[in-house]
């Protein structure tokens, strides 16, 4: 409390030191002089007071965020030991204080060797691909309806859009376990109707793993498109229909290009997180539902082979930031609009 | 923006809200359910939420997870406000770019990925420094940072909607660009910040992924006791758990959603009155 009186004050005797602006100061008490030094400390605060605002954030995200990455690299090129942690030094210095440095790009081969990791990570591609274009099927269309209606009913709407968007998502997970599981909601109905005479695996098989995915992330799908749509102006699609265009042709030719922005900040929200997923092929899926974050829980935890799983982590990284990017890209673009 | 939706749309619009919400109400509805048999209906009961009470298990690593959600959302909304404000209002300054990229990534970054790059940070950390041992304090860390980016772009939109004619106004009058912050624009502030505390308390509350990797034993938090309960198969106590979370968390996000509708109505009272 009191070094923060105390930078504002400093704050204050520079508005008057400048000359700029004579006030009566605001306490009582003994006037400090104004000595050289404190109005150097003073000048400093101005110039360089806003650090003290951003370097916390920011030497926070560095140290915590970042530089991680920067470790997974290094132990991606250790070796394996039996020991905790379990990898070896890259760097170490031997009893006769010579510097021992040893990178090993084992991991990396191995990674091109055993194919069970390029398989996994193309199958997790294949699967958030199908997935996104589900959730644009679904979400587009929903988007559009929500930001056609009025701005109270939107509010609404929105609302009960984001409430699953925060709602536990292993949760949610479980939850859909409950309707397509082998005695679920969703067999009984069926069979309740007549449709099927007898239940439908949909549990363990890679179906699931796809009504899971879209399940959970159709949130993330809506919330960006419905942004764009909400923004765009109207009298276009009015313009067109004056000059005689259908309304299928007014909206591939002006809706869906200038919702462009949406779409893809939408997909990207679903597809790079859904080619990292780990909980639903672990709960929903099956033994042949192998995405890349069941082989690296696995590597991790299972076989702790610390080095590979980090080799798995940077490889994948790599092959992610350029979809992160293109996000990136397209948010701040859509933040300045 | 027309009041008439069409029809197709329309109809689209219920079976997404109905695929979001069905699965949750039959969740809750068989935490209700007598026989212990999930799919039979054995009548109305509430012995399964009594259970919980008694599970040692069960109550220590919700404890726990909600010690690590208060101790990360204060952290995560003072930093991500700092965040906020240093993005909003400091145009230019080395790093921008950097704190910019920072804050985006976790959106988008697998939490697996995130959760193993902090662990091997933790273990040379440990190594090195003797600090931080895996547990209550390597989770709220590792919570903080992702929780600082939510926090930082919801902050960071209502920031720039700021009309900021007062705080000039007060520096006019003498105050320093601190006090005259403080004084005028972080009062009209405090919705959004309730709201970024509560929806980092439920990210804090809902993460498996980071959790699980930056752990370490004896400290297990409710999602991941009730992740080893899954695997098992569906079972009624944890159908009374998840309704329990289920039912907190969507009271939280409905009082931050209606903070952020009510300071939204109040700056445009305001706004209105300026033009008077």
């Amino acid at each position: 409390m009191q070094r923060g009186d105390a930078g504002i004050d400093e704050t204050q005797t520079l508005a008057a030191a400048d000359g700029s602006r004579p006030r009566r100061p605001r306490r009582h008490g003994p006037v400090f002089a104004r000595s050289h030094a404190r109005v150097c400390a003073v000048n400093w605060f101005k110039r360089h007071g806003k650090w003290l605002i951003i370097s916390p954030p920011l030497l926070y995200l560095l140290v915590f965020f970042l530089i991680p990455f920067a470790f997974a690299l290094k132990i991606s090129l250790a070796d394996t030991a039996l020991r905790v942690p379990p990898f070896t030094d890259i760097l170490s210095v031997t009893p006769d204080s010579h510097i021992h440095f040893t990178l090993n790009l084992g991991n990396f081969q191995y990674l091109f060797a055993d194919e069970v990791y390029g398989l996994s990570y193309l199958y997790s591609l294949k699967t958030a691909f199908f997935s996104t274009l589900v959730c644009l099927g679904l979400g587009y269309p929903m988007a559009y309806a929500i930001a056609r209606t009025s701005k109270s009913t939107q509010s609404i709407l929105l609302l009960v859009i984001i409430l699953p968007f925060w709602t536990s998502f292993l949760l949610r997970v479980y939850a859909l376990e409950g309707i397509i599981r082998e005695n679920g909601l969703l067999n009984e109905a069926l069979l309740w109707l007549g449709i099927i005479h007898q239940p439908l695996q949909i549990m363990r098989t890679t179906l699931a793993v796809y009504l899971g995915i879209i399940y959970t992330y159709l949130p993330f799908m809506v919330l960006p498109l419905f942004a764009t749509l909400e923004k765009l102006d109207h009298s276009l699609l009015e313009a067109a229909a004056d000059l005689g265009s259908p309304p299928w042709r007014a909206f591939f030719d002006v809706t869906l290009p200038l919702s462009m922005p949406g779409v893809i900040a939408g997909s990207m929200l679903v597809f790079i997180p859904a080619i990292g997923e780990f909980v639903i092929p672990t709960l929903l899926g099956g033994p042949d539902n192998l995405m890349i974050g069941r082989v690296l829980w696995d590597e991790f935890f299972g076989n702790r082979d610390w080095p590979v799983a980090s080799a798995v982590a940077i490889a994948f990284l790599v092959l992610l930031v350029g979809p992160i990017a293109l996000y990136q890209h397209y948010s701040t673009k859509q933040l300045e609009s | 923006m027309q009041d008439r939706v069409p029809p197709l749309l329309l109809s689209v619009l219920c079976l997404g809200i109905a695929i979001l919400y069905l699965p949750i109400i039959v969740l809750i509805g068989y935490s209700f359910n007598a026989s212990s048999l999930v799919s039979v209906w054995g009548g109305l009961t509430t012995s399964w939420y009594t259970q919980l009470l008694h599970n040692d298990q069960i109550l220590d690593a919700a404890w726990l997870s909600l010690e690590i959600g208060v101790v990360v959302s204060t952290a995560a909304v003072i930093l991500g406000t700092l965040a906020a404000i240093s993005l909003v209002r400091f145009k230019n300054f080395r790093g921008r770019l950097l704190l910019t990229g920072m804050v985006n990534a976790p959106l988008v970054m697998p939490e697996i990925i995130t959760g193993i790059t902090q662990l091997l940070l933790f273990v040379s950390m440990l190594h090195v420094f003797a600090w931080p041992h895996r547990g209550f304090t390597t989770i709220v860390i590792a919570h903080v940072a992702f929780c600082t980016a939510y926090v930082t772009i919801t902050m960071q939109s209502r920031l720039q909607t700021v009309d900021r004619s007062l705080e000039e106004a007060a520096m006019d009058l003498g105050s320093g660009p601190v006090r005259a912050f403080l004084d005028t624009t972080l009062p009209g502030l405090v919705p959004a910040l309730t709201s970024s505390w509560l929806l980092s308390f439920t990210l804090s509350l809902d993460d498996l992924v980071i959790s699980s990797f930056v752990s370490g034993p004896g400290a297990s938090t409710l999602p991941m006791v009730i992740f080893s309960k899954v695997k098992l198969g569906v079972s009624p106590d944890v159908n009374a758990l998840a309704s329990l979370i289920i039912a907190a968390v969507g009271a939280c996000v409905l009082l931050a959603g209606y903070l952020m509708r009510r300071s939204e109505q109040q700056r445009l009272k305001d706004a209105q009155l300026a033009e008077q």
